[in-house]
């Protein structure tokens, strides 16, 4: 099984990407499943049905929906396994700038709006400079110059990437999105692990303290000027 | 880099999805070619799926080669290799940078010295009323000052032997100045537009309908003609225009370059017919 993972924050055209991704690799005869991770509710899954492909929603409620995904990888593989899928796609609820959800044997792929400024690839962590391709979507909105500062300003935080511009709205570029995907050998193994350490956070707010002054909280605890330290028993 | 001698644009579907009459056509170097067609007939497309250097991978389905063969991944991609500069029809940047900076970050992705920024702003500036500061925020130039600071930019920095223009025409900046400074020597240059004066300065004309090319037309010897008078008319047309912004009054003199022997009730509706 080939598994791709797709980040990228909300709104910044994952959806819509895959979506013109997956028309194609259906017509290569590649058989794709996708999952879509959220927190709440999610709407993906209605646009993804149109696509006659097996789809699987989670929904993360009380956990970090990252952790929620990684934590049921093993039911994903399982589920396109059972769909007779040879490559599992994963969309991400993409909320958390801290976590990156890629393993070693995936093809990560972020995604990244580049109306978002030139300033955001810098501040957006390890899901955008562990991915193996970054895609960039908005294009069309912006003038070429932008479009050249931004490519410069995602080198410089993941120098090893691929990076492709692709446009939601009319699929342009997709096809070298679909090329990557069927052009690699990656295959997840039951031995999956992650590039990149989740943050730690076991601290009285992971577990529903709703109180906020600071005498409320045990754990893990980092303050403002960058000291970390433990509290508790 | 690679030499430009030519570019070739293979059609692919129009938006019902039925073949373009276009099948293949040849631009050279030294061209200036024009695109024409309603608002929303895909003039914008045509030139995104050029500037994307398209493989049958857009909406079009269009293909575009260069010097007859299939440009790389690096050709397309890479800024430091990149062929083509585009005047995209976009009027705003988005960027939360001062005016400086941008220039610098800019000239840095196309490996472009950085000596040049302060000539760069010069340039716009000949182009547009109030001047543009260095230290001016992107965000807040008017949408004059950003076209005419796209131009000097494409101009200057994205400088390249392909150059696509999206309607130059709007946010009143000064188009034959701009296009100028745009144009260069031995250019294949493709411009987008709805203006007479600039359809008729190019060579050839590509017509766009329903989102594809229906037809090339060269400029025939009477749009020659045509296009020397209708200079003439447009620079009356600028010269009134510099009059009416600096808060004067027109008079019946100021027609009379274009008109010289006509009363000056019928130059109006003459003009206005235009
Ligand atoms: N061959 C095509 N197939 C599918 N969609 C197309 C095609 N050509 C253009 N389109 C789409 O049609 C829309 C309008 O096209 P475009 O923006 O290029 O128009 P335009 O001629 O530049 O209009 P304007 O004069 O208003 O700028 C765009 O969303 C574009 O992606
Ligand atoms: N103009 C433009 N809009 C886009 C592009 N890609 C996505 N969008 C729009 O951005 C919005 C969010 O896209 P979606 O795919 O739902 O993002 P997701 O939350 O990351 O899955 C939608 O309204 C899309 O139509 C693009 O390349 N250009
Ligand atoms: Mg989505
Ligand atoms: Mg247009
Ligand atoms: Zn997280
Ligand atoms: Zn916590």
């Amino acid at each position: 099984m080939k598994l791709v993972i797709i980040a990228g924050t909300p709104g910044a055209g994952k959806t819509s990407i895959l979506i013109n991704t997956i028309k194609l690799l259906k017509g290569a005869n590649t058989k794709p499943a996708v999952v879509k991770v959220d927190c709440l509710a999610t709407d993906d899954d209605k646009r993804f049905a149109t696509l006659s492909i097996p789809v699987l929603t989670g929904l993360s409620r009380d956990m970090c929906p990252d952790h929620f995904s990684i934590y049921n990888l093993d039911e994903m593989v399982k589920f396109a396994d059972k769909n007779n899928a040879d490559t599992l796609i994963m969309e991400t609820a993409g909320l958390c700038h801290r976590c990156a959800p890629y393993t070693d044997n995936c093809l990560g792929i972020c995604v990244i709006d580049s109306t978002s400024g030139p300033n955001n690839p810098g501040k957006t962590g390890p899901f955008l400079s562990c991915a193996d391709i970054v895609v960039v979507t908005k294009g069309d909105m912006i003038s070429q110059a932008e479009r050249e500062i931004f490519r410069e300003k995602i080198l410089e935080a993941n120098p090893e990437c691929t990076i492709l511009d692709v446009n939601g709205l009319n699929g342009q570029g997709a096809a070298e999105v679909a090329k990557h995907i069927m052009a690699s050998d990656k295959k997840v193994t039951d031995e999956e692990r992650l590039r990149h350490n989740a943050p730690f956070a076991v601290c009285t707010l992971c577990v529903g303290e709703q109180r906020v002054s600071k005498k409320y909280h045990r754990g893990l605890l980092r303050n403002m000027n960058g000291f970390q330290e433990y509290i508790g028993e | 880099m690679e030499q430009i001698k030519n570019i070739t644009i293979i059609g692919g579907i129009d938006k019902s999805g039925k073949q373009e009459n276009i099948k293949c056509f040849d631009i050279a170097q030294g061209e200036i070619i024009g695109i024409v067609g309603p608002t929303g007939s895909g003039k914008s497309q045509l030139i995104s799926d050029i500037e994307q250097l398209s493989q049958k991978d857009s909406s079009t389905h269009r293909q575009i080669l260069i010097n007859g063969e299939i440009p790389s991944s690096e050709l397309r991609n890479n800024p430091r290799q990149k062929m083509v500069a585009q005047l995209s029809q976009n009027m705003n940047f988005l960027a939360d940078m001062n005016v400086r900076d941008f220039l610098l970050l800019h000239a840095q992705c196309r490996g472009k010295s950085m000596k040049n920024i302060d000539k760069i702003i010069y340039m716009a500036n000949q182009l547009t009323g109030e001047p543009i500061k260095p230290n001016d925020n992107l965000t807040i130039l008017s949408g004059g000052q950003t076209r005419a600071l796209m131009v000097a930019d494409v101009a200057v920095i994205s400088e390249s032997p392909i150059v696509l223009i999206d309607e130059i025409e709007n946010a009143g900046i000064k188009k034959h100045e701009a296009l100028e400074l745009l144009s260069g020597y031995n250019k294949l240059i493709l411009i987008v537009t709805h203006d007479p004066v600039m359809a008729l300065s190019t060579q050839k004309r590509i017509i766009m309908k329903n989102g594809g090319m229906t037809d090339i037309i060269d400029s025939s010897p009477e749009e020659k003609t045509i296009s020397t008078q209708l200079s003439q008319i447009d620079q009356t047309m600028l010269k009134l225009r510099e009059i009416i912004r600096n808060g004067q009054h027109i008079e019946g003199k100021d027609l009379n370059q274009i008109f010289p022997e006509l009363p000056v009730n019928k130059k109006i509706t003459t003009l206005v017919n235009y």
